[in-house]
């Protein structure tokens, strides 16, 4: 018998019918959005906008319902079973749709009119003018957020780190990246994002921004001063205190994205020891290319485009073409039910290096191995959503101290054991390995 | 120097890794005839539950073993020649060994029902039992299982997973009643009852009956109940798989019989994990030590002996864990399912009935003798620590929070548990 023995065609478990159900809603909702895109949605937005917003509300609240049955607890029967979170072909189907929605989006937005038309009436109550598609495109961002936001809650009830920490992405999700900054347009005020900062949202920390910025008055000010205090006083002492979890699991909306509606694919991340080394070799130089840029940007603006002409704003154009638009977009939300859902916040956020670095070197958190109880199954490293061989560390009692670790708490969700907590204690020590008292006697 | 390891799980595995961090230099060669890569056996129910895939139980990559310089065979060991001090193998070739260790595990018991040899009857302990329980499951309706232990209630957990219905034989008053205390163990009878699984307490396996394909049709149960079911699980525990030994001079009892240093009779053949079992073990200690952490912690021992640094293996501060469907289990010190006459102890369980914190001590000096913890999670540095200090249970309940490893933000009991402490009036009867 070989390693390679097929343990995992099993049949299916018979789908709920409340799921059913869902499903027929939530493909109803997107059968919804076809009408719209093809020209009824500019007659009757009203419509096809309550149409499309209650169809997935229901339908996903209706599709968890069947969790809330039965005792509260870690139940990912199946997973590796299904077509739809094991690669199979529904999952590929669906890669395929959010990656064509994403070309159509940054290069085709025309294509979408239809759709985009249906946002009209919500675009005029809260920004006060029509919308354009990435006010469309932040509206099924943030409804995706919270419907599987919601399904993420009712998974995981019997862990409160897990509720609070969803609620938190969702309230920062709906409030800080949709509502504010479309009431700032309303006011005629400069959109800002006040829960993204440089390096992520890098343009805040270019002339270019900053100057639009100061041009718009006090707001402006306020909002340049809240970026940079936000980047280099805010960043570094709270990736100290709670570890970079603070901002990648509780706070950023990519990372929301990620843990809401990604959750049923957290498990496909790589977990070998070559997609680690991709990973440095990815993240590192992108952090260190983003900082450069902005450092070129400056010195040129301040010797008034003496030094390099238009190279340093080239760079910043094949930045956000290539980093900003392909990889974080296209690849990074596309490829969730291939790759995982954090393959842009592992390979690409130059955010996410910095406080991995961070956190690495200089932090109070960490995730502590419960002595020598951890029984090797694998869970934790198998549901490990940056690909972190969670076992390797727990299975010696070591710490998992790790740049990429956001804090998301799963692996000691997962863990039948109890074996793992994360925790903020003192700097001293968190590299110890646990030892036996017999063993320490000698 | 070539060390030859027989069976690749927890504790073959353990052995081979410490011995190349002890001495770069030897020689290992592991032999293993049911998996080509060491996996975690602890996983087999989530490959089933579809958790995770067979891949994913493997706890090191594939390269690992290239790169450490440990040799991996999948055959099958038919014959130790300890006299000539060679290994003889199912595909023809011929191990010489310098040192031989044998952790071969275990085999799952069977007590001669009838019937147990019927096509859908099968135990749970191999890879081989896994892929068999995968075709023997697939589209049936209900099943039964045999045992109230641990292998029983994870058969269970994962049959309920694929919506096959379950009763679960259990021959004592309580699921696993023999180690834990009956409040634990009705708590657990509960739990199991609110999954929908059939708990069948005071039952025992009477009779497999047939069908007219040789297929398992229905059980008949002690009462002389009937039971209709496609599948029946035994998991009335494991015995060492000591097969390989005949003729071989090595000497056995139920399992390879060995000294503190887990020496065989024969020199430079060792045995270690489920298949060993002490010749003199220590007073309250089984001779036969079936956990995962016992066997890893044998192996560390003896990698020590064979690379010089003779080393006793020493069982240390009791613990373990568990986990019963939703429900986790941790337990520190030599807590037993009855008291001692001198020793004391002190219960506390939560409202909804599904957390539960139990403390023993000894009632002369009030020292802590262990915990029982049922849906919490507890620190096992910190338990160690009071347990060899033989700290007064008081001060450990006045220090309880220090011990919480439950996730941040979860509601914790400290408060209750202390106050139930005082106001226990049992308890201040008993001291």
């Amino acid at each position: 018998m070989s390693d390679q023995i097929s343990l995992s065609i099993a049949e299916p478990g018979k789908s709920h019918p409340l799921q059913k159900t869902g499903t027929t809603l939530i493909a109803m909702a997107i059968l919804s959005v076809f009408i719209a895109l093809f020209g009824p949605g500019k007659q009757h937005p009203f419509i096809f906008f309550w149409l499309i917003i209650c169809l997935t509300i229901s339908g996903t609240v209706i599709y968890s319902l069947p969790l809330f049955k039965g005792p509260a607890g870690i139940k990912n029967n199946g997973i590796m079973h299904q077509k739809l979170t094991n690669r199979g072909a529904v999952a590929w189907g669906i890669a395929i749709l959010i990656t064509g929605f994403y070309i159509l989006l940054y290069w085709f937005p025309y294509l979408l009119e239809g759709l985009i038309r249906v946002m009209d009436p919500l675009s005029l109550l809260l920004k006060g003018k029509e919308a354009n598609q990435w006010f469309m495109y932040g509206f099924f961002y943030t409804l995706a957020i919270l419907v599987m936001g919601f399904r993420f809650i009712v998974k995981y009830r019997h862990v409160r780190y897990q509720v609070i920490r969803t609620i938190s992405v969702m309230f920062f999700q709906l409030g800080f990246a949709f509502l504010i900054p479309a009431f700032l347009e309303k006011l005629n005020e400069p959109e800002f994002y006040f829960s993204y900062f440089w390096p992520l949202k890098y343009t805040y920390l270019f002339p270019s921004d900053v100057g639009n910025l100061i041009s718009s008055g006090n707001i402006g000010f306020f909002m340049i001063f809240w970026g940079a205090v936000m980047t280099f006083i805010a960043t570094p002492i709270l990736t100290y205190k709670y570890g970079k979890r603070w901002y990648c699991s509780w706070v950023c909306g990519c990372g929301g994205l990620a843990e809401t509606a990604g959750d049923p694919y957290r498990h496909l991340s790589d977990k070998s020891l070559r997609a680690w080394k991709i990973e440095r070799w990815m993240v590192y130089p992108i952090l260190t290319f983003i900082t450069l840029t902005t450092v070129l940007l400056w010195l040129n603006s301040w010797k008034g485009g003496a030094i390099l002409g238009g190279i340093s704003g080239t760079f910043a154009g094949w930045y956000g073409f290539f980093i900003g638009s392909i990889f974080s977009g296209v690849i990074g939300t596309g490829f969730y039910p291939i790759m995982g859902a954090r393959v842009w916040c592992r390979f690409g956020c130059p955010m996410a290096a910095l406080l991995g670095i961070i956190q690495r070197f200089k932090s109070k958190f960490r995730i502590t191995t419960n002595g020598a109880q951890c029984i090797s199954c694998g869970n934790c490293s198998t549901y490990c959503e940056m690909g972190i061989d969670v076992r390797a560390y727990a299975q010696k009692g070591q710490n998992v101290i790790r740049a990429s670790c956001v804090g998301c708490g799963i692996c000691a969700s997962v863990c039948p054991r109890g074996v793992l907590k994360l925790e903020n204690l003192a700097e001293e020590g968190r590299f110890e390995k646990y030892k036996r008292p017999e063993d320490v006697k000698g | 120097m070539h060390i030859v390891v027989i069976g690749n799980g927890i504790t073959g595995i353990t052995c081979a890794l410490n011995i190349r961090k002890l001495d770069p230099g030897s020689e290992i060669t592991v032999v293993s005839s049911e998996s080509e890569h060491f996996f975690s056996r602890t996983a087999l129910m989530y490959i089933y539950m579809g958790h995770m895939k067979y891949e994913h139980t493997k706890p090191y990559e594939d390269w690992f073993w290239k790169k450490n310089r440990i040799t991996l065979i999948h055959s099958h060991v038919n014959f130790i020649g300890a006299e000539f001090k060679v290994v003889n193998l199912e595909n023809g070739r011929m191990l010489h060994y310098s040192k031989l260790v044998i952790a071969s595990g275990s085999v799952p018991n069977r007590f001669g029902w009838p019937g147990q040899d019927l096509q859908g009857v099968q135990g749970l302990y191999s890879l081989q039992n896994l892929n068999e329980m995968e075709i023997n499951t697939r589209g049936i309706r209900e099943a039964v299982v045999v045992g109230g232990g641990l292998i029983g209630i994870e058969m269970a957990e994962m049959l309920t997973s694929r919506n096959i219905k379950v009763h679960l034989l259990v021959r004592e008053k309580n699921y696993w009643s023999n180690i834990l205390p009956e409040e634990e163990a009705r708590l657990i009878n509960r739990h199991i009852c609110e999954h929908h699984i059939n708990l069948l307490l005071e039952t025992e396996l009477k009779e497999i009956i047939s069908d007219e394909f040789g297929k398992v049709k229905s059980i008949i149960t002690s009462h002389e109940n009937s039971i209709d079911c496609q599948f029946v699980g035994l998991a009335v525990g494991v015995k060492p798989n000591i097969d390989l030994l005949n003729n071989s001079g090595i000497e056995s009892n139920r399992g390879i019989l060995v000294n503190e240093y887990l020496e065989t009779n024969i020199p430079q053949v060792y045995a270690a994990g489920d298949c060993a079992e002490f010749k003199y073990p220590e007073l309250n200690d089984p001779p036969v030590e079936q956990l995962w952490y016992t066997g890893k912690m044998q192996a560390e021992a003896l990698a020590k002996t064979i690379c010089g640094q003779k080393t006793a293996y020493r069982r240390g501060t009791w613990f373990n864990s568990a986990k019963f469907l939703d429900i986790e289990y941790q337990t520190y010190g030599r807590m037993t399912a009855s008291l001692d006459e001198n020793q004391g102890t002190f219960y506390w369980e939560n409202r909804g009935g599904k957390k539960s914190f139990r403390v023993t001590f000894n009632k002369q000096d009030r020292s802590l003798v262990g915990f029982n913890l049922l849906g919490l999670r507890f620190r096992q540095a910190l338990a160690e620590e009071w347990i060899i200090n033989k700290k007064p249970v008081d001060q450990c309940i006045i220090e309880l929070a220090k011990g919480w490893f439950d996730p941040e933000f979860s509601k914790l009991f400290t408060k209750d548990i202390q106050n139930k402490f005082l106001s226990d009036t049992n308890l201040k009867l008993a001291v």
